[in-house]
Formats: C-alpha cells, sequence, structure tokens
C-alpha cells in the first residue's frame, strides 16, 4: 500500500488508534485526543479498527497478536502518523510489531516504518508538533490538587514521564503534585488484574495510599486500563478522588458527552 | 528443594493476609531501593558499568569452555581441585565424599544459592553431618527451619519479635538465658554462638560470587565476615558455585564488584570481599589444607544454547525483586523454589518444568522496573513473556484464559464485526446501568463473568454508544 497523498489538504494526516478500552468505555478521551491532534493543524482520520493485539501477545500467542500486527499496520500505514491515546498500545505498536513480525523481511520492514511514526498521545503533541503554550483555559483547576500516574509501558517503553505534565502546565496551568510512587506499577497489567486479582488489588491500594499522601482530588493519567483500576479501587473504597486521563482535562471545556465526570462515575 | 510453585495463586493469597510478613515487605522495600539509588547515583557512569558488565558476561557465556578450563588450571596449580557435577545430586555426592575422606562431623557453610538449589544441607544432614549456616540471616531461619525468602537478605520476612522467641528457643540451653529484643543484643548473641562453631568445625563450605579464570580465585563478598571464618577455620574449605559464575580476570571483577554492592544493598563496596586461592601454602599462617571447587552445571549448558541465555548473565544481586511491585507486595515463599522475584519467575519454571510453575511468568504486569535496575541489562520482561510463549505453545496455560483470548481475537480479527459487537456491548451494559437507582449508576459494583474485576474494584459502565460510531456521526 502506497502512503496517500498529503497534500491534497495541505494538512498533516493522522491516523488515531482510540484503543479497546477507550472505544467502549469512554470515548471522550479518543474526543479530546482528536481535538489536540487538530489544533496542530492535522487532519483526523479514525479507520474502523479493533486491538492492537497486545492481549493475546501478553497471553504468549503470538501467532494470533502478529496477525493482529499485519491488521493494523494495513489499516493505518497510510498515514504521516499513528497516534494514540495510550502509551501501552502505542508501546505495542512501536516496540513489539518489529519483534513480532521479523521472521519476514517485508513485514519486518512495514512494521518498522509504522513503529517509526507511531506515537503516544503526548509524544506527539509535545516531540513531534511541538506545541507552543496555548492560551490557558479559565483557571477551572489553580484550586485542585492534582496528581499523576506514570502508567510502565508509556514511561519504560516510550520514556515518557515529561510530556504529559509539559502540557499540562503549558496548556492549564497544572503543576502536578507529585506521588512518591507515582512511577510504580498500579497493578493493572492486562489479564494480570483479573488472573491475581488479590495482589493487583494490594498493588493499587499502594498507589492509592502514595496518592492520598499528596492530598490530591484528581489523579491524571495516559492509560485507561490504569485509570479504570485505580478508579475502579477508590470507587469501592468510598473515596471522592476523581480520576481522568489527562487529554480529557486538556479540553475539559469540551462539551463532549460526560465530560469532566471521572472515570467510573461521579 | 522441593518446588512448590504449582501452588502459586494459594501461597500469595496467604502472604498477602500474613499481617507480620506485611509488615515486613512493608519495612524492607523502601530502604533497599532508596539505598540502591544514592549508590548509584554516587557512581558518576553507572550506566556504563552496566554496559560492562553486560558485555563481559556475554563474552564469557560465548566462551564458557574455555574460562572453566582456564579456571580449572589455575585453581590445580593453587594446590586446589575443581569437581564437575551436572546436577544437584551429583554435587552433594561429591561433598559427602570429601567430608567422609577428612572424617568430617561438624560442618559450617556460608550463604550459597547454589546449595539451595541442590539442597545440599539437606543431604548432608541424612549423612549424619551436623550443618550450621553462619549467615546471620540463613542462620535464622535453618534454626525456624524455613528457607530464605530473599536472595541476599533470606530472613527478610522475619520480625525482631520472631527472632527474640527464636534465639530464646533455641540458645536458652546454651546459657544465654535471658530473651535479647534489642537489635546489637540480638546479633552478639548470634555471634558468640556461632564462634564456637567456627572454631570447632571440620569442613567449611561457602558460595562464590565470582570465579577468576585467570587466577584461579574465588571472590564472595559477604558484609559479616562468617565467609571468610568459614573458609579459613577449617581445614578443608569447599566452594560450590554454578558454572556460569566465572568472569576472565580480575579487571572485569573490579567493574562486577562496583555493580554489585550497589545494587544488592546500595552499598558502595560490601564490608568483606574476599578472593580464595588454593589451601593454605607453605609459610602460610592459616588458611584451610584443602581448597575444592564444586561446580554445578543443573542446566544451564541447555539455558546457554535456548532462548533464556541472557539469564546466565544474572549476578544474584536482587535488586530485580527489591524493584518488583509484586515481589514486594507477597514476598519470596510463594513463588515456590529457591529463587522468587523476576529472576525467579524465569529460572524457576527453567529447573523445575515449566508446567510445574505456569503461574510464574504470569504472575507479572510487564511493568519493565526490573529490566531497568538489573546491573547485567537482562531483558526480563522478554524472558519472561518467552516462558508465556512456550507455555502456549504446549497449552500448558489457563484453559478459560486460552478460550477467553481466542473469542477476543476472532472478533479483533474482522473490525467491522467488532465494531458491531462493541456497539452491542455498549449498549446492554449502558442499559443495565440505566436500570438501576440514580446513585448507583455510571459504574457497576458486579457484572456476569467478571468476579475478578469487581471483587474489589468498581467496573465504569459506557454510554450508549463507542468511539467508532459517534466519530462516524460526528
Amino acid at each position: 500500500m502506497k502512503p496517500q497523498d498529503t497534500t491534497q489538504s495541505g494538512r498533516t494526516r493522522v491516523g488515531l488508534f482510540v484503543t479497546c478500552l477507550v472505544d467502549l468505555l469512554r470515548p471522550q478521551i479518543g474526543f479530546a485526543a482528536a481535538r489536540l491532534i487538530e489544533a496542530c493543524h492535522c487532519q483526523v482520520f479514525v479507520p474502523t479498527q479493533s486491538c492492537c493485539g497486545q492481549p493475546v501477545y501478553n497471553a504468549g500467542d503470538e501467532p494470533k497478536a502478529a496477525r493482529l500486527a499485519r491488521q493494523n499496520i494495513e489499516i493505518f500505514e497510510s498515514f504521516d502518523y499513528l497516534v494514540v491515546p495510550s502509551g501501552s498500545c502505542a508501546g505495542m505498536i512501536r516496540e513489539h510489531y518489529p519483534k513480532l513480525l521479523q521472521e519476514d523481511a517485508d513485514w519486518h520492514q512495514r512494521a518498522r516504518e509504522m513503529a517509526a511514526k507511531t506515537f503516544e498521545l503526548s509524544q506527539f503533541l509535545v516531540d513531534v508538533m511541538k506545541v507552543e503554550p496555548g492560551p490557558a483555559p479559565a483557571d477551572a483547576w489553580s484550586n485542585t490538587k492534582i496528581t499523576y500516574h506514570d502508567s510502565c509501558a508509556g514511561l519504560r517503553e516510550l520514556g515518557i514521564r515529561a510530556q504529559p505534565r509539559i502540557l499540562l502546565r503549558q496548556r492549564a496551568g497544572i503543576n502536578i503534585d507529585e506521588m512518591a510512587n507515582s512511577e510504580i506499577c498500579c497493578g493493572f497489567g492486562g489479564a494480570f488484574c483479573v488472573k491475581f486479582p488479590e495482589i493487583s488489588t494490594a498493588m493499587v491500594d499502594g498507589k492509592i495510599a502514595g496518592m492520598h499522601e499528596t492530598g490530591a482530588e484528581l489523579l491524571l493519567g495516559g492509560d485507561l486500563g490504569c485509570l479504570m483500576n485505580i478508579a475502579g479501587r477508590l470507587k469501592r473504597t468510598g473515596s471522592r478522588v476523581n480520576v481522568m486521563h489527562y487529554a480529557e482535562l486538556l479540553t475539559e471545556d469540551a462539551d463532549d458527552p460526560g465530560a469532566g465526570k471521572s472515570i467510573a462515575g461521579n | 528443594m522441593e518446588a512448590l510453585s504449582h501452588n502459586f495463586k494459594k501461597a500469595s493469597r496467604a502472604a498477602l493476609l500474613d499481617p507480620v510478613l506485611q509488615a515486613a515487605l512493608v519495612r524492607s522495600e523502601g530502604g533497599f531501593v532508596d539505598t540502591r539509588q544514592a549508590a548509584v547515583d554516587e557512581l558518576k557512569n553507572f550506566e556504563a558499568f552496566r554496559e560492562y558488565g553486560e558485555k563481559v558476561k556475554n563474552h564469557t557465556l560465548d566462551h564458557l569452555d574455555y574460562y572453566l578450563e582456564l579456571f580449572e588450571q589455575n585453581v590445580e596449580k593453587a594446590g586446589g581441585q575443581v569437581h564437575w557435577a551436572q546436577n544437584g545430586e551429583q554435587a552433594n555426592q561429591i561433598i559427602i565424599d570429601i567430608c567422609e575422606q577428612a572424617n568430617a562431623r561438624k560442618i559450617t557453610k556460608g550463604k550459597s544459592m547454589v546449595s539451595e538449589e541442590a539442597a545440599t544441607n539437606e543431604a548432608l544432614e541424612r549423612c549424619g553431618y551436623e550443618v550450621l549456616e553462619t549467615d546471620l540471616g540463613e542462620y535464622i531461619i535453618q534454626l525456624a527451619r524455613e528457607t530464605p525468602s530473599h536472595i541476599i537478605a533470606p530472613a527478610v520476612h522475619k520480625s525482631k519479635n520472631q527472632v527474640t522467641e527464636l534465639f530464646h528457643q533455641h540458645h536458652a540451653g546454651l546459657g544465654f538465658d535471658d530473651r535479647v529484643t534489642v537489635r546489637e543484643d540480638i546479633v552478639d548473641q548470634a555471634r558468640q554462638v556461632l564462634r564456637g562453631h567456627f572454631c570447632n568445625a571440620d569442613v567449611g563450605i561457602t558460595g562464590a560470587n565470582f570465579l577468576v579464570a585467570d587466577t584461579g580465585s574465588v571472590a564472595i563478598v559477604t558484609n559479616e565476615g562468617n565467609g571468610d571464618l568459614t573458609a579459613n577455620l577449617p581445614g578443608v574449605h569447599i566452594v560450590t558455585a554454578s558454572i556460569e559464575k566465572v568472569i576472565p580476570d580480575l579487571t572485569a571483577l573490579g567493574g562486577f564488584l562496583r555493580l554489585l554492592g550497589r545494587s544488592a544493598t546500595g552499598q558502595i563496596m560490601s564490608v568483606y570481599t574476599t578472593l580464595f586461592n588454593g589451601p593454605r601454602r607453605q609459610g602460610d599462617l592459616d588458611g584451610p589444607d584443602e581448597f575444592h571447587v564444586v561446580l554445578l552445571d543443573n542446566g544451564r549448558s541447555e539455558i546457554l544454547n535456548g532462548s533464556f541465555r541472557d539469564m546466565l548473565r544474572c549476578i544474584r544481586c536482587g535488586a530485580c525483586l527489591n524493584h518488583c511491585p509484586v515481589y514486594t507486595r507477597i514476598g519470596g515463599h510463594a513463588y515456590g523454589w529457591v529463587y522468587p522475584g523476576p529472576m525467579g519467575s524465569v529460572l524457576t519454571p527453567i529447573m523445575v518444568g515449566q508446567k510445574n510453575a505456569r503461574d510464574l511468568p504470569h504472575a507479572c504486569t510487564m511493568n519493565g522496573r526490573c529490566q531497568t535496575v538489573c546491573p547485567v541489562k537482562i531483558p526480563l520482561p522478554d524472558l519472561i513473556r518467552t516462558h508465556r510463549v512456550q507455555l502456549n505453545r504446549m497449552k500448558a496455560d489457563s484453559a478459560i484464559g486460552r478460550a477467553g483470548f481466542s473469542l477476543w481475537y476472532r472478533l479483533a480479527r474482522i473490525p467491522k464485526l467488532y465494531v458491531v459487537f462493541t456497539r452491542i456491548a455498549a449498549l446492554v451494559l449502558n442499559t443495565m446501568d440505566r436500570i438501576k437507582p440514580g446513585k448507583n449508576r455510571g459504574r457497576f459494583r458486579w457484572l456476569p463473568l467478571a468476579r475478578p474485576w469487581t471483587m474489589s474494584r468498581d467496573f465504569p459502565a459506557p454510554g450508549k454508544s463507542t468511539f467508532q460510531q459517534m466519530w462516524k456521526k460526528h
């Protein structure tokens, strides 16, 4: 498949890989991501899509994962960039697709080209688009203590740590009240959280204890899996702390359905 | 040691409910992590040393036969003897034969994970020898008849009160009538009890941190000096080591010592670093009359030629354990064999059989923190995933999981069908949500088939439509 003509509209063509969880459970993250990308004078495309294949990959089923990798390369390789509002799924495409498809020279090449233009949302905005500080929205958040959970795949596979913080500071005037354990796994881990629910719960309780030490009223992150885990546990234990994807907060004036509502319900 | 790794799920649940263990884990976690970071920062180019460590280990593994034979020649030149053991049983027999030759009765032991692998203590005790662990942690768990829960801090799961009681129970008959409750007093009592044993042991067995091929030296680091007393005072010194412990020369040793102390305990240097070269020479004031090195393979030659080769770089520092969010919640015993945590989740399935430890590679969130602290840059998450791949190929992983993933895959393979299915799922879940009383809306406390999630967490309720559906309309 040849790259499609980018000059037609004169704008960079970005494929949005929205991820399974966002697609089903939190569409507003997808809209927020699209708005942020469009604000960089890019055109956003959402071709019919399913899953990046990480669940079967981490379950050890490489043939199935490779099949889904080829499918996604076919769907997205014609765009200038592939942007993902999740470090985990972006990491799958960037770091693991080339490994999965290395047996076949042709596919390996296509996987590497795909990987090179795949970015997690904050990476894309800060590192690729070099977003300038925009007009800070009404200081709706200036009285809210906000902390940030660094999801493991984004942090360690893609090196994402500064980017969301830069965006939050530049675009919304937010300074993060850091947790001591911001870089420690929340216990989600995909299938891990249902295979070993007790260990997973103990881990998320550790995360929440660190969060409470900051006095945060809002926890942000960049991966819906982790955020669902943390939010779900917070709700169950009666906490009123809100949990949101950073992209939602950056577009919080949006009139998208459900904006401002915490994951797992207010 | 008998492998109980098949019991991981049950054992980890029990560990989470053990208040003494949980308190011990909280106590130790931060300490290890913070002290390591401080010691790593102290060395300006720690990263370069990691790369050096990786390179030197890879080089040695590429020429393992050469370096092992060089090591053997140099040990013999110094008057020592090298014995080759294919498995634990053979290693134990060699050790028993040496002890028999020496007419031994009492044996002191320094810390050795290889001897745990081979269950050497049990084998010696069956032959009627008195075996005494002299590393404080090992001594404590020997009294408690337990196994190490951490590869460098074997009794890290024990509380001070438990040690007080244990010592009272075992030392009261030795003239130590009062309970010791202050940390320093506990250590002092152990020192007094052990001192006597050091002096009248017939054989001393130690492990090895590194085997230096070029000089035939066995390098051991300890913080208590017990390794030196174990090695030097008895007439016979036996070293137990696995074959991948060999490194080329003293220059390499310098590099590894900088990595080991920092990664393990956050020390720039362990308190004692000793190189043992053969038995006592004429004119030496002390040292053993015999010096033996038992080299254990125990499956490592096979690892060398397979997909887990990188694991043989491991220098047993324990950093991956200390930084593992799963290990630090459940401790080491739940893993069911000698090696716990990330390195154990790679090694144990290889050594006890993948089917006997099938939960271990799955008991990992793939968070990758272990890999970032490994002093020899072992790609632990990749190796753990390789186990999953092999278990999957053998169809030895969970049947329910396989069925679930298979269903998901079939759907994901046809995006147009996937989109329809997720729309229906959203609609159904949304309807289920809306028939609840208002204050409970937005989340589920219970969902069919989702108990492992909903037993401790709410699940978010979706809106009426999926993102892809809404995007098409907008």
